[in-house]
């Protein structure tokens, strides 16, 4: 026979611990550029920008032919 | 105390990790701006920007020194020839970082890290034919749609349905380009009384 837990665990308890599980919201600032939501200290990915300049290489948008 | 535990181990061992190392500051030298890890891009800016002044110092036993580190000699060459220089005056912080993104498949934070003077080649956003339009047989159209694109640099989904609507009239008007005087002459005057 393995060890069991003696007793039963309250929902009280269950709750208590669990009181400490919820998961954080990121920081998230509006770009400065284009408003769209982005992580603080972070490259805008819509717009590809960081403090004004610093921009990821955006693909140019293709145009159907 | 945490003494004499500086830098990461990133999963490696020893060799593998300084060739890692090695690759990423040779590619870095070579295009200037790379994507990788925040983990890995940190620990590569102090060994990166080392190479960069010895660049700037130029003799000969400082681009040996070099050479032991970055695996490329071409990109050695580089780093004395054109980044050395273009940093003469500049006392360190030859590198910025800046985040990124969470990596897709597994969250992993991203950054990027370039040189400070690194200038981002411009997207070109439209093909030549769009371009071209206006002069091909001035499509009144067209015209006032074009320079409306081009200064607000389009996220994809704008873009997408007005260089449609452009391009069509552009394919419009090269047609009748390549058709006779006469009917180019004719559609033009269709379009002129059609506004």
């Amino acid at each position: 026979m393995p060890p069991l837990p003696k007793r039963k665990y309250p929902k009280s308890r269950q709750g208590k611990r669990r009181s400490h599980l919820a998961i954080k919201m990121p920081h998230i600032v509006d770009c400065p550029r284009c408003k769209s939501p982005r992580l603080a200290h972070h490259a805008c990915p819509i717009c590809g920008t960081y403090r004004g300049r610093e921009a990821i290489t955006m693909p140019a948008p293709e145009l159907e032919s | 105390m945490r003494h004499r535990v500086a830098g990461r181990h990133l999963g490696r061992e020893t060799s593998h990790r300084l060739s890692l190392y090695r690759n990423l500051v040779t590619d870095l030298l070579r295009y200037e701006r790379i994507t990788t890890t925040e983990a890995k891009a940190k620990e590569i800016r102090p060994m990166a920007e080392k190479i960069i002044t010895l660049g700037r110092r130029g003799d000969l036993h400082a681009r040996r020194q070099a050479m032991r580190f970055v695996y490329d000699t071409a990109v050695v060459k580089k780093v004395f020839d054109e980044i050395g220089p273009r940093m003469k005056d500049r006392p360190g912080g030859y590198l910025r970082l800046t985040g990124l993104e969470p990596r897709k498949g597994d969250g992993a934070r991203m950054s990027s890290i370039e040189l400070v003077d690194f200038v981002d080649a411009p997207p070109t956003p439209r093909p030549q034919r769009v371009t071209a339009a206006p002069k091909a047989a001035a499509p009144v159209a067209a015209a006032p749609d074009a320079p409306a694109l081009e200064p607000a640099e389009p996220t994809v989904d704008e873009a997408e349905p007005e260089g449609e609507s452009a391009e069509a009239v552009a394919e419009e008007t090269t047609e009748s380009a390549s058709e006779l005087a006469q009917d180019d002459a004719e559609e033009r005057e269709a379009g002129h009384s059609a506004e």
